[in-house]
């Protein structure tokens, strides 16, 4: 390899050549995306071409064998767990990023901050099956079966929570320490300061995490198959046993055929592009936070 | 003034509560899997569909499923980190493209990985229910991660060396040889942690593309059980495998602790030298 070349201001031959290799790769790995969405409208095209889609809206009830594919009970059960995790974790979270920035001594702060880096390393299936012997159980002694839309929402909380605080301690860390000295300066109590200049500062931040919070939610799947009971049905309450669309996805890819397997792969499509969306959302916010 | 006293009994309440969540998990984790550990569990292979015997062959299949995950993902994420970093400016339609390409890949279900694996690698090309394919798709899933912190760890790398390194007339290939990699190898380094992190915790990305067999795999075209895969089924689909599956997760639990916190700690160090260097 030449370590040295004449002309400084333009790439080498060899660095010309390496760019492209590079931008090769780099577009492969960019490539990925498409691939996916490609393989999953490849897959979902003989169920969508062959029939409208309001047919998953309208259906009887999701019985594949007999063609009847309803998925509004799955998207229902979806969308409520996904909600109620976010109303549980969104604010312990939020409580959780002020504890570590405003209320807790430093060192506690940190043994507190790698408490919950180490929340968010635990496997979902891990969570799973701690929902399933432990949190099943005693939801149980409430209202019987135990597992449920209650269970679920409880094991999502506690799955999507060190997002939410690790993105707020992040946007709490990033206001200006003169916005803090001059709410100090006015004499506001330490909750006035919050109320008034840390969380309105932080606010994009905190709802970029948020939607990503809900994206996770949204597309968990070992966590809530294991503990919510996965009866296809429209919830009444919070002890029904709901499932959701991805528990439906792992449970009947394993046998499902022909249009079965289309079907699954359109839930999948939906999931995806509940994703992108929030995803697209999230950014939006992050892209105003940094040219407010 | 009493808003204030509520707000920080409210806020101590909530960290509290997380607290003994978290205690409690483990020490529930701790109380029931440590009496199944042993070495014998770790070196047997599982019998009676899980219930009794060791998980000797889903340790090799998860090692392998993982090994072929990140030297399929490593070599692209450091290309692709190179190029965001080194090769184009950030505000470049290609950059941003591929950034953006990204951000989507980290936020799609595992669940649709799985699907995705199912279609392209285990059918498409044929490879079949094989630790191969499952390798292959947590590849795809790890992908984001690795790229994200490689370029940030190149990024943050001084400008100084760039600058040293062109007035002294090295070519580009040769500053990031000798300068710019070796400045950001922690960071690389934790990336590739992360990854791998990121794919012994994964579970649904795996049902439908390495499998469930429990055998010990000859090859990489066997189907194999990944541990996560193990744990979901000793406590779904097998009644009284509970305490094997305890034992699992505590195993699996353990061995993402250990990975995550080598990584947490590599970027730490870095960032301290960094520091009291620049």
């Amino acid at each position: 390899m030449t370590l040295s070349k004449r002309n400084i201001l333009s790439l080498s031959l060899t660095d010309k050549r390496l760019a492209r290799l590079l931008g090769g790769c780099a577009l492969l790995a960019a490539l990925v995306v498409v691939l996916i969405l490609g393989f999953l409208l490849g897959e979902s095209w003989p169920v969508l071409h062959h029939a409208p889609l309001t047919h998953f809206f309208t259906d009887a009830s999701w019985h594949p064998t007999q063609h009847l594919y309803n998925v509004m009970p799955m998207l229902t059960a979806t969308l409520l767990s996904s909600l109620g995790a976010l109303l549980l974790a969104g604010p312990l979270g939020i409580a959780s990023g002020l504890f570590m920035h405003y209320y807790a001594p430093p060192r506690l702060a940190g043994v507190y901050r790698r408490l919950i880096e180490l929340l968010a390393g635990i496997p979902s299936v891990v969570y799973g099956f701690w929902g399933l012997v432990t949190l099943a159980p005693l939801v149980g002694r409430l209202h019987p079966p135990g597992v449920s839309l209650l269970t679920a929402i409880l094991v999502l909380a506690l799955m999507v929570l060190p997002t939410v605080a690790l993105i707020a301690d992040a946007a709490l860390a990033a206001i200006p320490a003169a916005y803090l000295r001059g709410a100090a300066a006015l004499g506001l109590s330490r909750w006035g300061m919050i109320a008034g200049v840390a969380l309105p500062a932080a606010r994009t931040g905190l709802v970029s995490g948020l939607l990503l919070a809900t994206g996770r939610a949204l597309g968990e799947t070992m966590a809530v198959l294991m503990v919510a009971g996965n009866a296809v049905q429209q919830p009444h309450s919070l002890f029904d046993s709901v499932r959701t669309l991805t528990a439906n996805i792992a449970l009947e890819m394993a046998y499902a055929m022909g249009d079965h397997r289309a079907a699954l792969f359109v839930s999948g499509l939906a999931l995806m592009l509940l994703v992108l969306i929030l995803v697209g959302m999230a950014d939006v916010f992050q892209r105003k936070a940094t040219y407010a | 003034m009493l808003k204030n006293r509520l707000a920080t009994v409210l806020i101590w309440l909530s960290a509290a509560l997380i607290c003994a969540v978290f205690v409690c998990l483990l020490a529930d984790m701790l109380r029931n899997g440590l009496p199944r550990l042993s070495w014998s569990f770790l070196s047997q292979a599982p019998s009676d569909a899980g219930r009794a015997g060791g998980i000797a062959p889903i340790i090799v299949s998860t090692g392998l499923i993982v090994l072929v995950a990140v030297s399929a993902a490593a070599p692209l994420s450091l290309a692709t980190a190179i190029l965001l970093s080194e090769f184009s400016s950030p505000n470049s339609r290609f950059c941003q493209v591929i950034e953006r390409s990204l951000e989507v890949l980290a936020g799609v279900p595992s669940i649709v990985f799985g699907l995705f694996g199912n279609a392209f690698f285990c059918i498409y090309l044929g490879l079949g229910f094989s630790i191969l394919s499952g390798g292959l798709t947590l590849a795809c899933m790890a992908l984001p991660i690795m790229i994200n912190t490689a370029t940030v760890g190149l990024r943050s790398a001084p400008d100084d060396y760039r600058l040293c390194a062109a007035a002294l007339g090295m070519s580009r290939g040769a500053a990031l040889l000798h300068l710019l990699l070796p400045a950001a190898a922690p960071a690389i380094i934790a990336g590739l942690m992360l990854g791998i992190a990121r794919a012994g915790a994964e579970t649904a990305a795996l049902i439908f593309t390495s499998g469930y067999v429990d055998r010990m795999p000859d090859t990489l075209m066997d189907s194999g059980r990944a541990l996560s895969v193990h744990i979901y089924d000793l406590a779904m689909n097998v009644a009284g495998g509970d305490a094997n599956a305890y034992a699992s997760a505590l195993v699996l639990v353990v061995l993402l602790l250990i990975i995550n916190s080598l990584a947490s700690s590599l970027t730490q160090h870095w960032l301290r030298n960094r520091i009291m260097t620049s």
